[in-house]
């Protein structure tokens, strides 16, 4: 497999007058052509300050990176050529109207949007109705596919998108991951990060990123397989009391909320349903019901995260 | 030099389509043109005058008829007393009292010599300075007055008297407005030149739209070029009009040639923009750049000559106005305006506008960078 993006050991704090606020702690990954790869955390996590690093804005205290083989120190020039980068606050032109940023992307690109319009015709085409509407005054749907039009007219080998789906609908979060699918085909090479935890089964490999330091990087089936243990959900009438409950008993080792039900881990092995049941009745919940699931990429992030 | 064109195209689209800029670029040179420089008039006018006459004589009476009608005084507090009259002065009924003497007549005319007492409230120091120095003037001429009404000259003059004339050179009638347009005209310009070009650059930061710019591969002097240039553009519209409300309202057409005079803005400019972009790059948000360019260009304007002449401040200021672009404008705008020197006459301003715009935009330049640490 072609590699497009490598990191080796990216460090970077940010330093204030009083406390030194580690970003990025020394992490490594490489990412080949044709693939989406996923950088999955919570806010904080160090996810933009990568991107920036990869997309040469910013640069690392220390470590290597480079993007389509280019050393994102020392040829920057040409990483900015051949990447596409939509940063996570939406930063077009308000004032603009749809095809006035489009073009003016394209410009400062030296792109020719004809040339490369069948890169963008699915997206685009569905917002070319506004075109001559400001930016501004787009949804927030609308705004996020003129965004990747933009990062995309230049045809460009790698493309970085952060973020893309916060505040958007369902609907259109699923419409923006089916257009990064086709891109994949188009061998286009895709970062995105995100903190919704449902889209990481989206990508082909996903990292599990907190606190400037990689948890585990793997298929999202793969992560899904590293979760070794057997995962339970229950659910009662005292939601409230029982998540109280489980959470302080000893033989219980993660519960938490999700949905309508509580997932539960046991610190042991073995009968995991008669505990479990024992413990239902000892309270007197009424309705109970005690499920085996299949963990989700949420529960490993959980199960990492309490490591 | 494509992506120039579409720098300048967005940039023109994006000030067109912002209607309070073009409002405030426009409608502020106009009106602030039509006001200020008539309110802002060095002339002191109604003094408010307190007199105590001790005296009541024919003199004393036509001593301060003589005042009141020179225009410049009006009565406002005619007491008995100086404590009363000082009194007046503490309520702020009058700036100015002149206590005739009881035996001012007779002294006058029999010892060939008076004294008046003036005391003058000091709160405001324009109004006091000036006040003071019309009634002696008034003074001095009422006693030549008086003395050619009865003194029987001597052949030979005992005492030489000296007396002085005026005459306003380049600006024979002293019109304040003269020399006040075309001051307040450079205040505008750089107005426009320091802050509205660095808010704007700011905007782009405050916008996360400079991310975008950032990631590109337009270069950073295309960048920069592409921000200034409408500005100038901008800030020369301004100084046009400016230009023509001078002539069409105040009558005020330059002795020298307006080609100098847009020469030399055009120079000007490029310093003060330079000046601009510097403080882009260190303001975060646009109240940041606010705040800098409107203090840095209170104390340009405050230091420039145009209130004070620079030949009255301490040498320490006079030094900062050396490092003052504004001053030299204000200057050149007056040379060619009243004086009407040429290319030649301001060849010094000139070299000094071009080491201004070479050090602030090389420092910007310096200081503007496209990836940060």
């Amino acid at each position: 497999m072609e590699e497009r993006v490598v990191v080796e050991k990216i460090v970077k704090k940010y330093k204030t007058k009083k406390t030194e606020l580690i970003a990025l702690n020394g992490i490594s990954f490489s990412v080949g052509r044709g693939e989406i790869f996923g950088l999955i955390g919570p806010d904080g996590a160090g996810k933009t300050s990568l991107f920036r690093i990869l997309t040469t804005v910013l640069l690392a205290d220390s470590g290597k990176s480079s993007v389509n083989g280019y050393d994102t120190v020392r040829e920057y020039k040409k990483i900015r050529q051949c990447v596409g980068y939509m940063p996570g606050r939406f930063s077009l032109y308000q004032d603009l109207t749809v095809q006035e940023n489009l073009e003016f992307f394209a410009a400062i690109f030296d792109a020719d949007i004809k040339k490369n319009y069948r890169l963008i015709k699915d997206i685009y085409s569905q917002i070319e109705p506004f075109k001559d509407r400001k930016a501004g005054q787009l949804s927030g749907g609308m705004k996020q596919k003129l965004a990747l039009s933009c990062a995309l007219i230049h045809e460009p080998e790698v493309l970085f998108l952060d973020e893309p789906t916060t505040g958007v609908d369902a609907v259109s979060r699923k419409e923006f991951w089916e257009m990064l699918h086709r891109l994949k085909e188009e061998g286009i090479t895709i970062l995105v990060s995100t903190s919704y935890m449902d889209e990481a089964s989206l990508c082909d490999r996903v990292a599990l990123i907190q606190k400037g330091e990689i948890l585990s990087i793997n298929t999202p089936e793969g992560v899904r397989e590293e979760f070794r243990r057997p995962l339970w959900a229950v659910k009662a009438t005292e939601m409230f009391r029982l998540m109280n409950e489980l959470a302080g008993d000893p033989a219980v080792a993660s519960c938490y909320p999700f949905g309508q039900y509580h997932h539960v881990v046991l610190k042991t092995a073995g009968d995991d349903r008669g505990v479990l049941e024992a413990l239902m009745k000892k309270g007197r919940y009424e309705q109970a019901e005690i499920l085996s699931i299949k963990p989700n990429i949420e529960d490993c992030f959980m199960a990492l995260m309490n490591k | 030099m494509r992506t120039l064109k579409f720098l300048l195209q967005k940039e023109f689209l994006q000030i067109i389509r912002d209607p309070a800029i073009f409002r405030i670029l426009f409608i502020m040179p106009i009106i602030q043109l039509l006001i200020l420089p008539l309110a802002a008039d060095y002339e002191i006018k109604n003094i408010n005058l307190g007199v105590v006459d001790h005296d009541r004589s024919a003199y004393s009476i036509k001593l301060v008829n003589k005042i009141i009608a020179s225009g410049y005084f009006r009565l406002t507090d005619y007491s008995v007393s100086f404590q009363k009259s000082l009194h007046a002065i503490e309520q702020d009924r009058s700036d100015l009292v002149l206590e005739i003497p009881a035996q001012f007549e007779r002294s006058l005319v029999k010892d060939n010599e008076a004294t008046l007492f003036v005391a003058v409230n000091a709160i405001n120091g324009v109004k006091a300075g000036l006040g003071g120095a019309y009634i002696q003037s008034i003074l001095q001429d009422y006693n030549e007055e008086v003395r050619a009404q009865w003194i029987q000259y001597p052949r030979m003059d005992p005492q030489p008297t000296i007396e002085v004339r005026y005459s306003n050179w380049f600006n024979p009638n002293m019109n304040y407005r003269y020399f006040m347009v075309p001051g307040i005209l450079v205040m505008l310009v750089t107005m426009i030149g320091s802050s509205f070009a660095s808010n704007n650059i700011v905007r782009e930061k405050e916008m996360g739209t400079i991310e975008q710019i950032n990631v590109s591969p337009i270069r950073k002097m295309n960048f920069i070029i592409g921000k200034l240039v409408p500005f100038w553009i901008l800030a020369l519209t301004v100084l046009t009009i400016g230009l023509a409300i001078a002539r069409l309202v105040y009558g005020i057409v330059p002795v020298g040639h307006y080609l100098t005079i847009y020469i030399f803005a055009g120079i000007y400019l490029l310093a003060i923009l330079g000046l601009g972009l510097l403080l882009s790059t260190y303001a975060q948000t646009q109240q940041q750049s606010m705040l800098v360019s409107f203090f840095v260009t209170m104390i340009f304007n405050l230091l420039s000559g145009l209130y004070t002449p620079i030949e009255s401040m301490p040498a320490w200021a006079q030094t900062i106005t050396r490092f003052n672009p504004v001053s030299y404008f204000i200057d050149v705008m007056r040379m060619v305006v009243l004086k009407g020197s040429g290319l030649g006459d301001i060849r010094p301003h000139i070299v000094a506008m071009l080491g201004f715009a070479v050090f602030f935009n090389g420092w910007a330049i310096l200081n503007y960078k496209k990836r940060s640490g």
